[in-house]
This record gives structure tokens, C-alpha cells and sequence, in this order.
């Protein structure tokens, strides 16, 4: 059984690391101390171990093990307090959060050897860890706040960690400003549980914390006060998940050290919405305005990101897209009434996403380049990179009987048995996506791994090659990556493989009851393997990935003539949709910096500006009136004291009575 | 006296002890260091008798003794406590500028803790006669210190004090026999119930008078206004470690008795009391606030600053009508309590920074400053978020003192007094910022480090650590601070 000690150590590992590396290591041993890496792995393993043991705790136990809160603050009667909710999704998400951040940082090792900011970025992987593992022990929506911004915070920190380069430092901003949007509804969203406390909901129960909550919306909340908390929690999910329209963040985020793509697309940062919503599900069942958005967002999400992967040339940026429309796939879920599936289809998702990042790193270590029109034929130099990416890419199409096929068959289940249109509309677009995902992700299989060489960063940059040699640019070393990284995708394509099957098997297996991950996590009816939509949803899969080796393997026919032919849905796709051009141009330029901003500006120069030099003015001015009567003569000062005393008496005697 | 009263004063006759004992070892010693060291660690003793003592009234209740001169209650031992934690931390942080007098040290040792006594007394006493004592105590040794280091600028600052003290004290006396005259009692008990028989509002204009003269006596003490001229030039002169000690110790004593006297003996016609508080705290901190601006002196700045502070505290006695959620206990006096233990953490930061930077400049000049941020790294950062505390920018004490204060304020229906409040806080970010960007922005030819003592730094980071804490946790100082003023109250 987990101690509320072990728990908490959770948290505080992988913050002492954090502390340890900024305060000790980086300062007297310098910034590329290997050290940093050790201790940063030695904390995130530790708190992986106690992660497991969570998970154990809560095997057999329905509810949260019930530590008590620890007062933090209180104000007039307003109590805010800390403590550690410990249910089953809570373990699962430290098992996938821990387990996946360890495999990152062990990676890490390889790729960031020579980097100058080698202790710098395991403190700042430690924080982003730890702001993680905060969110999601959280038992009270104050604590969930405080971490889910200190996520916001470190993913800058590490988005931008190239900061010299321009590209990296726009990204980082863009991330931190676009998700900010969505954490504005967040806000909203705990100030009005906050105005709740005194309403009838809430008698006896605190608005602030997550049991009271679902509690009370299991009860007494109205409908309005249910969907409008609920929307509000959306909100921030959709800016961190990546949702439709705030999804624009994603794919700029590439601008990080790829380790740190992977863990924001794995554990980390996208799965915190997807969590959220989860955590106060039971607030958004009540309200059918609030799980109809949830499902329609998701459904739409998914097949729209799709279809932008389809046409990317950045291998990282294709597989941005497919985390955001797989991200849409877990939405759906929950919009649908299956919140324990999609956290299934989170944990496989981690896996193989992770995988097919560290795979796209190694990739580059070796070319220097990201972009896919100047790799090919990499299967030969680079085998157990190509398998493992090989391995995670039928995973991710969803190929039985790899993980990804398990969890995303159980999404499409769910969608399929809801009898409501909505559901039935978000089944097709899922279904659709399907065949998306498994083009896109074997596009890129076929146009890194297969055909010939194109030459990698020197034909990328030609010009910058020529004059100063290799030197402006990565060399091309065609070879595979050090063990340490290999090691770590190995780990990787197992879980990959089995993990889906063996978490949540269909039948009794070896000990492991039927759906007892989904069961686990809640979900209690049965979903029955539907053979019809498995063979279906294989069946569309094996097409994307055929239709995919036939344009980029055979070229027959040629992407270049399916391209012209599709010309203006292609221009269409590579501007993605015009989504960033509206945002940046027309809502940002044009509305704020020219609309908004110049009236503001205006009105800042000409009245606020005024009033505060005038009261500068005036400030002043008394200051040196009064100041001759400082004069440092004592009889002034015995003066001034005898004449203020009979001015308080004078004051009394008039107004007094 | 009996052995029971003995018992009561136990701190205060330690402490008294403790500055005899330094005077006679620094006449006998030769280690001057040891001096500092015994007047340190012989605060261990009152500290003791302090605790048991809260630990007797923590079951019992009020210890009253002395004739009824003075009782022991939570409220007095809250200030016991406060002082000797400041004395502590000045001990501490004097000992490089007292280590620059040859001789003399064990005698500014003993004055601070002669002083000392002076101030745990003043909490304690309910008796007129007593506090006129106590305040004397607390006001003879600390003009003393103000000239002690007997240059022009010490002995003007020294004699200023004294000067303008003896005239508060006359001021003070004088609304005592007035007080006295209308109750015929000294004693703060039989004054309330004398109030409380009279009937008219001011139950006669003898209590009016003598009610304000009192106010003006004690207003000299914690710097209000109009009675803060004395401030900045007793402040400019004064040795810096005892401009230190005066802006919080003082004060804090000058409070506890002004909430003493007001909340007990005059608390039945508390609602005008009210009005004059409320007018002059805005009058001192917008005043203070504003002649700060000008300074160019860093500790004139501090002590108009100084000023301004005891304006935002006086919003805690003009709240004297609000009442924690339970009723149980006041917010506005409980308020005070707080800042005071916050400002208490705060400007000893703020002081013992600025000891330790200007020590090598041997300025007190703003621009004196420059380049400190690069120079002193770790001093520089402990004085602007002290600075920041005194602006009320969380997670500082500073800022936690003054949400409870104005709090109070809007409790008390006075949501124009916490308005203005704020306005002021903000107008002073002005100046205090204004030393953080010399600090950090302004450069200097010089780049030699600034290097400090152990004692000094242990100060620092003492009093450092007190204003984080208290911006992060203020929980357990509340809880102290509300069972304190407790006996403030009417019982109802």
C-alpha cells in the first residue's frame, strides 16, 4: 500500500532534481556537468518506482485513497488546501507521465551530449515532469491550476530552448500565448466554482476541491452551472491538447530538442487536456451541450489535423499533425461517454508517439535534417531505427495486433454504439481519419526509409556547404545512433507492440482479467469486440498504407502528378487551411496591433499618461512644499506638533458632537 | 511584590540582568566580540521565561500582578516575543559597526537592552503611571544610542530625540491627568468603566482632550503624523543599526500600547476614535509617501517610508469594528499585530542590507548604491525583495500585512480608507523601485565585491527568511496574532 510519503515523493523527486541541477550542479560544476543527466534520471526512475506501487494501491480500490487535505491558506472562511487524489486514473497517468519521461531522459543522454546546454535541459526536463506529475495528483482545482500553468511554463522553457534561434524563440511564445487562450476559460471556469460556494450545490462542501466538485455536480448544480464549469474546463484542454482551433501551437513546438517533442507528444503536455477532462468527467456527463462539444471538437480535430499530416515535408511536423488528430481520437472518446478508452488509447498513444519522435531524432542525428524530401533509402544504413519507427508507424495506423489497433478500435466502439447523431457523425469522421493516419505516417515511412539517399543537410543547404565546406552545416554521418538511444527505442517498440493487448486483453490472459484497464478506470459496461468495425478499420488502414507505398514506394502514380491533380486542396493543406495566416495576419496585425492596440495606445498616451504626469506633477510638488518645514529647527518640529494637536482637538470640537 | 510577581517579570528583570552583565564583562574583557556574543545568547533567557509563561497563559488565562500594574496576556507576550526576536537580529547584524567603536560596546549593547525592557513592559502594563514609566525606559536609552556615535549629525540626532520625546511625554502626562481628573483611576479597567457611566459621546471634553493628547504621546512614538517631524533627522543621524532597532522595535511598542489604552480604557467611544485614525492614517502615509519621493538619502527615504508605514497600520486601529468570520476575535487589531511582525522582518532586511553595501562606500546616498547588483549579489537581492515586501508585491510578508490590514479596512465599512490604501501603495513603488534600478541598472566604476560578516549575513538571512515565510505561510502568525487581541475585546 502507497504511503501519502511515497505519493508526495512522486512530486517532490523530480522538483529536488529541478532545484538540485539550478541551484548546485549548473552553478559550481558548470553547464554541461553530466551529473545533471544522472540526477534527473535517478529521480524520474525512483518516482517511476513509486508510480508502480501507486498503481498497485489502487488495483481493487474504487474510490481515491482518502489522505487528508493540508491547509495551504484561508481567508475569511474560504479555505484553500492542498492534497493528493489517488485514484486509478491518477495511477495510470504516473505510470505513462513517469515511465515515459524516464525512457525520454535516458534518450536524451545520447542526444544532447555535445549540446552547451546540456545541465539547463535536464532542469528544465525535470520541472516539466514535475509540473505533470502535479497536475495530475492534484486534489484540488487551485493545485490542478498552479501545475497546469508551471507546464505552460517549462514547455517554454524548452520550446525555446535553442533561444538564439529566432524560429525556436517564435515557437515558444506562440505556445505559451495560444494555450494561454484556452487557460483564460480554465481561469473562468475555477472563479465561478469559486462565486458557487454559497449556492445550495455546495452546502457543506468546498468549491475548490475536485471531490466536492464531482460530488456536487452528481447532485444539486444546476444545468447551467454544470455546462458553464465544463466549458470552461474545455477551454484549457483545448489550448493544451492541441483542439481545433487552438491546435496552431503543435506543430511550431518542433522548434525544441526533438526528446522534448516527444515528451510533450507522449505524457506530458498534450495528454494533460485529455486528462483534465477526464479528472471532471463526471461534471461534463451531466451536461449534454458540454459532451456534445467534447465529441464534435475531437471528431473534428482528428480528421482535420489528418489531413494536413498528409502533405507536411517536415517529418516532425507529420507527426505533430497525427499527435493532434490522435489527441481528437481521446476527445471524441470522452465526448462520447468513454473517458476510461480514452486514456487507453492515451497510454498506447504515449508509446508509440514517443517512439516515432525519438525514431524522427535519430533519424536527423544521422542526416542533420528534419525534412523528408532529402532522406530515403535509410533502412539500409540506419536497420534498427527502421524497424522500431516501422513497428510504432503500424501501431499508430492502427494494424492488429499492435497497441495503437486495440485502442483505437475500443474509440471507434464507443462511437459506434451511441445512438445519439452526433455520435454516429464523429464514428465516420473518425473512421475517415483512419485512413488518413495510416497514409500519412507511411508516406513518411516510405520517403525516409525507402529509395534512394537525397542527400540530407548538404543538399538541404546547399549554398551554406559549398563556401565553408560541412562546416555551417550538420554533417551527414549515415550511420546508427549511439546504444543509448537505440536501447531506448527497443524499450519503446515492445510496449509498442504488446502494450495495447496485454494492458486490456479481450478475453482472460495469463492473470490479467478482460478489459480490467477500462475497468479500472471506470468504464464498466462491456465494450464487445465488434469483429465488423476491427475488420473494417483494418481493412482502411491496410488501404492508406498501401495507397502510401504505391505513390512513394512504386510512384505509380507519382505524388507529384497526384498532386497536381488535387492542386488547390494541396496549396489548401500546405498553408494549413490559412488557420496561422488568419491568426497572425489578420487577428493579430491587423485587428490588435493595428485596431486594438493603436486606440490603446492612444488612450495610454494622451489620458493615462496625462493624468499620471499630472499627479507626478502634483506629487512633486507637495513633496517640496512641504519639505521648507523640515527645516531640522527642533522648536519648528515642537511647533508643528503643538499646532497639530490643537487641529485634531479644533476638528473634534467642531465636527465632533 | 511578591515571588508570584517576580515571576511575571522574569523577562523583563532578565533582560535588565542580561545589560548589566554586559556592561560589567566589558569592563573586564578584553574580547570585545564576547560582548555581542553574551548580550546574544543571553536573550535565550528572557526568550524562556517568555515561552513559559505563554505556555501558563495558553491554560489559564490574563496572569493579572504588580498591584494591577500589569498583566501578563497573550497580547503582551506577543510584543515580548516580537522585541526580543528584533533584538536578536540587531545584535546580530551590529556587530561589524559596532566592532568600529573601540570602546563603548558593551554600553550599546546594554542601552538596546535596556530599551528592550522598556518595550516588553510597555505591552504589558494597564496602569497610566506604569506605561508613563515603561515609555521613558523604552525612549532615555534610545536617545542615548541616537547620539552614540557622537559626531555633529549623532549628537543633533540624539538631542533632537530627546527634546522632542520630553515634549511628548509632557503631551502625554497632560492627557493622563485629564483622563485621571474625569475616572479617577489610573488603572485602565476602572477608566472603561468610568467611560462607560458617563453617557454623553465623549463622556466629557476632559476624556476628549486627554484621549487626543494620550494619542498624540503615543503618536510620537510610532511616527504619525503630525507628530513625525523628529523622523528623518533622527533617522539620517542615528548609528544605522539603531535607526533599525527605533523604526521597528519602537514602533512596535508604541502600537501595543496605543491598542492597549484605546481599545481597553477608551474602547466605549471607539467609534470616534475611529475617525481620528482613519484621518490620520491617510494624512501619514500619504504624507510619508510623498516626501519620499524627493530623498535622495537612503535612510531619510526608510524614514519617511517609516512614516507612511504607520499610516497603512493605523488602518488596522480605524477597523475597529470588524470582527473574523467567527467574531471570536478582531481583524484590524489583528491586523496590526501582523504587519507589525512583518515590517519588523522587512525593514531589518532592508536596513541590515543597506549596513552592509554602504559600509564600504561610507555614503547613505541613493547613487552610493550603483552597481551594488553585481557587487554584493546576495545583499542586493535580500534589499530589493525587502523593498518589494515594503511596496506589498507578494510572495512577501509586506503584502500579506496589508491584504489582512485593508481587509480589515472593508470589514469596517471603510472601503474608501483601503482605496486610498492601495492608491498609496502603488505611488510608493516609485520610490522603492527606484533604489532596486540603481541596484541593478545603474553602473559603477567600481567592481570590487562588497564582503560581509557571518554575523551579518546571518541577519540578513534571518530577517530574509522571516518575509518569505511570512508571504508564503501566514497562517500560523494569524492564529497567534487573532488569540492575541482577544483580550482587546469586549467580553461578549
Amino acid at each position: 500500500m502507497i504511503s501519502e510519503l511515497q505519493a508526495w515523493a512522486i512530486l517532490l523527486l523530480p522538483l529536488a532534481s529541478f532545484s538540485l541541477i539550478a541551484l548546485v550542479i549548473r552553478p559550481f560544476l558548470g553547464s554541461r556537468s553530466r551529473l545533471s543527466g544522472y540526477v534527473t534520471i535517478l529521480s524520474i526512475g525512483v518516482a517511476f518506482l513509486f508510480s508502480l506501487i501507486a498503481l498497485r494501491s489502487t488495483l481493487g480500490h474504487e474510490d481515491a485513497i482518502g489522505w487528508d487535505f493540508h491547509p495551504w491558506l484561508s481567508i475569511n472562511g474560504v479555505e484553500v488546501r492542498i492534497g493528493i487524489l489517488m485514484d486509478p486514473l491518477t495511477a495510470v497517468m504516473l505510470v505513462v507521465v513517469t515511465g515515459v519521461s524516464l525512457l525520454v531522459q535516458i534518450y536524451s543522454q545520447g542526444y544532447m551530449r555535445d549540446d552547451e546546454g546540456y545541465t539547463r535541459y535536464f532542469a528544465y526536463m525535470s520541472l516539466f515532469t514535475a509540473s505533470m506529475v502535479g497536475i495530475v495528483i492534484a486534489r484540488s482545482i487551485v493545485q490542478i491550476y498552479v501545475f497546469w500553468e508551471l507546464v505552460g511554463l517549462s514547455s517554454y522553457l524548452l520550446i525555446g530552448f535553442w533561444y538564439h534561434r529566432p524560429a525556436a524563440a517564435a515557437a515558444a511564445k506562440k505556445a505559451f500565448l495560444v494555450t494561454r487562450i484556452g487557460d483564460v476559460g480554465f481561469l473562468l471556469a475555477i472563479l465561478y466554482l469559486f462565486l458557487q460556494r454559497d449556492t445550495p450545490a455546495f452546502q457543506g462542501r468546498n468549491p475548490l476541491e475536485i471531490p466536492d466538485i464531482l460530488q456536487a455536480a452528481g447532485g444539486a448544480m444546476t444545468a447551467f452551472a454544470a455546462t458553464a464549469t465544463a466549458l470552461g474546463i474545455f477551454a484549457g484542454a483545448m489550448g493544451k491538447s492541441g483542439q481545433f482551433p487552438l491546435h496552431t501551437w503543435l506543430p511550431d513546438a518542433m522548434e525544441g530538442p526533438t526528446p522534448v517533442s516527444s515528451l510533450i507528444h507522449a505524457a506530458t503536455m498534450v495528454a494533460a487536456g485529455v486528462f483534465l477532462v477526464a479528472r471532471f468527467f463526471p461534471l461534463f456527463e451531466v451536461s449534454a451541450t458540454a459532451m456534445t462539444t467534447v465529441a464534435l471538437v475531437g471528431g473534428f480535430t482528428a480528421i482535420f489535423a489528418a489531413t494536413m499530416g498528409l502533405v507536411m515535408y517536415d517529418i516532425k511536423r507529420v507527426l505533430a499533425y497525427s499527435t493532434i488528430s490522435q489527441l481528437g481520437y481521446m476527445m471524441l472518446a470522452i465526448g462520447v461517454g468513454a473517458p476510461a478508452v480514452a486514456i487507453f488509447h492515451l497510454f498506447t498513444h504515449a508509446f508509440f508517439k514517443c517512439l516515432l519522435f525519438l525514431g524522427a531524432g535519430s533519424v536527423s542525428h544521422a542526416t542533420g535534417t528534419f525534412d523528408l524530401r532529402f532522406m530515403g533509402g535509410l533502412r539500409k544504413d540506419m536497420p534498427w531505427t527502421y524497424v522500431t519507427f516501422l513497428i510504432a508507424a503500424l501501431s499508430l495506423a492502427g494494424v492488429f495486433p499492435l497497441a495503437g489497433f486495440w485502442s483505437k478500435d475500443e474509440v471507434l466502439l464507443s462511437a459506434w454504439r451511441g445512438e445519439v447523431t452526433v455520435h454516429t457523425l464523429v464514428f465516420w469522421m473518425a473512421f475517415i481519419a483512419v485512413f488518413l493516419t495510416a497514409f500519412y505516417v507511411f508516406r513518411a515511412v516510405f520517403m525516409a526509409f525507402h529509395g534512394d539517399f537525397r542527400g540530407g543537410a548538404q543538399a538541404e543547404h546547399p549554398r551554406e556547404a559549398d563556401s565553408n565546406g560541412a562546416g555551417g552545416v550538420h554533417p551527414v554521418h549515415l550511420a546508427e545512433s549511439p546504444m543509448v538511444m537505440l536501447g531506448t527505442m527497443l524499450a519503446l517498440a515492445v510496449l509498442a507492440l504488446g502494450a495495447g493487448y496485454v494492458a486490456n486483453p479481450l478475453g482472460d490472459l495469463a492473470g490479467i482479467p478482460a478489459h480490467w484497464l477500462t475497468s479500472f478506470l471506470g468504464q464498466h459496461e462491456d465494450l464487445t469486440f465488434n469483429l465488423g468495425i476491427a475488420g473494417a478499420s483494418t481493412a482502411v488502414a491496410l488501404a492508406g498504407i498501401g495507397l502510401a507505398a504505391l505513390m512513394y514506394g512504386a510512384r505509380r502514380p507519382s505524388p507529384e502528378a497526384v498532386g497536381r491533380v488535387f492542386g488547390p486542396v494541396r496549396t489548401l493543406l500546405l498553408n494549413r487551411y490559412y488557420l496561422d495566416a488568419l491568426y497572425e495576419d489578420v487577428l493579430v496585425r491587423r485587428v490588435f496591433y493595428r485596431g486594438v492596440a493603436r486606440l490603446l495606445d492612444w488612450f495610454d498616451r494622451e489620458i493615462i499618461d496625462r493624468f499620471v504626469d499630472g499627479f507626478g506633477w502634483l506629487s512633486r510638488n507637495t513633496g517640496k512644499a512641504i519639505a521648507p518645514l523640515q527645516s531640522g529647527q527642533v522648536q519648528v518640529y515642537g511647533i508643528v506638533i503643538s499646532l497639530g494637536l490643537l487641529a485634531v482637538l479644533g476638528a473634534y470640537l467642531i465636527f465632533g458632537r | 511584590m511578591t515571588g508570584h510577581d517576580v515571576y511575571l517579570l522574569a523577562p523583563e528583570i532578565a533582560l535588565a540582568g542580561l545589560a548589566g552583565l554586559v556592561v560589567l564583562l566589558d569592563l573586564i574583557t578584553r574580547r570585545k566580540g564576547l560582548v555581542g556574543g553574551v548580550a546574544l545568547l543571553g536573550l535565550a533567557a528572557p526568550l524562556v521565561f517568555s515561552l513559559v509563561l505563554w505556555g501558563e497563559v495558553n491554560q489559564d488565562g490574563a496572569l493579572p500582578g504588580v498591584f494591577g500594574t500589569l498583566v501578563v496576556d497573550k497580547f503582551a507576550l506577543f510584543f515580548k516575543l516580537v522585541v526580543l526576536a528584533v533584538v536578536a537580529v540587531v545584535i546580530l547584524g551590529s556587530a561589524d559597526y559596532v566592532s568600529r567603536f573601540q570602546r563603548y560596546q558593551g554600553e550599546f549593547y546594554a542601552l538596546v537592552l535596556f530599551s528592550a525592557t522598556g518595550m516588553t513592559l510597555l505591552a504589558a502594563t494597564t496602569e497610566l503611571i506604569t506605561i508613563y514609566i515603561s515609555l521613558e525606559l523604552t525612549s532615555l536609552p534610545l536617545a542615548a544610542l541616537a547620539a552614540f556615535l557622537r559626531d555633529e549629525r549623532s549628537t543633533e540626532a540624539g538631542l533632537k530625540f530627546l527634546l522632542l520625546s520630553a515634549l511628548s511625554s509632557a503631551l502625554l502626562l497632560y492627557g493622563m491627568v485629564l483622563v485621571y481628573g474625569y475616572a479617577g483611576s489610573t488603572q485602565l479597567g476602572d477608566i472603561a468603566r468610568a467611560v462607560a457611566q458617563g453617557g454623553m459621546p465623549f463622556g466629557s471634553p476632559a476624556v476628549l482632550a486627554g484621549g487626543v493628547l494620550m494619542a498624540a504621546g503615543f503618536g510620537f512614538k510610532i511616527a504619525m503624523f503630525p507628530f513625525q517631524m523628529w523622523v528623518p533627522d533622527v533617522y539620517e543621524g542615528a548609528p544605522t543599526p539603531v535607526t533599525a532597532y527605533l523604526s521597528v522595535a519602537s514602533k512596535a511598542a508604541g502600537f501595543a500600547v496605543l491598542l492597549r489604552v484605546f481599545y481597553v480604557a477608551l474602547a466605549e467611544v471607539s467609534l470616534d476614535w475611529s475617525a481620528l485614525f482613519a484621518v490620520l492614517s491617510v494624512l501619514s502615509m500619504t504624507v510619508g509617501n510623498l516626501v519620499a519621493m524627493g530623498q535622495s538619502n537612503v535612510k531619510r527615504l526608510l524614514a519617511y517610508s517609516t512614516i507612511a508605514h504607520a499610516g497603512y497600520i493605523l488602518v488596522g486601529l480605524a477597523a475597529i469594528a470588524a470582527r473574523t468570520p467567527d467574531g471570536s476575535s478582531g481583524l484590524g487589531p489583528s491586523g496590526v499585530l501582523f504587519y507589525l511582525g512583518a515590517y519588523a522582518a522587512t525593514n531589518l532586511a532592508a536596513f541590515f542590507a543597506i549596513i552592509a553595501l554602504t559600509s564600504k562606500t561610507g555614503s547613505d546616498e541613493i547613487e552610493g548604491l550603483a552597481g551594488m547588483g553585481k557587487r554584493a549579489p546576495v545583499v542586493s537581492a535580500v534589499l530589493a525583495f525587502a523593498l518589494v515586501s515594503l511596496i506589498g508585491i507578494p510572495p512577501t510578508a509586506g503584502f500579506m500585512g496589508k491584504l489582512y490590514l485593508f481587509n480589515a479596512a472593508v470589514h469596517a465599512d471603510m472601503v474608501w480608507l483601503a482605496i486610498v490604501g492601495v492608491l498609496n501603495s502603488v505611488a510608493s513603488a516609485y520610490y522603492y523601485l527606484r533604489v532596486v534600478r540603481v541596484l541593478y541598472v545603474s553602473s559603477n566604476d567600481s567592481q570590487e565585491r562588497v564582503s560581509t560578516s557571518v554575523q551579518v549575513r546571518l541577519a540578513l538571512a534571518l530577517s530574509g527568511l522571516g518575509v518569505l515565510f511570512l508571504g508564503l505561510f501566514p497562517g500560523p502568525l494569524l492564529l497567534v496574532t487573532e488569540a492575541a487581541v482577544k483580550v482587546l475585546l469586549p467580553a461578549a
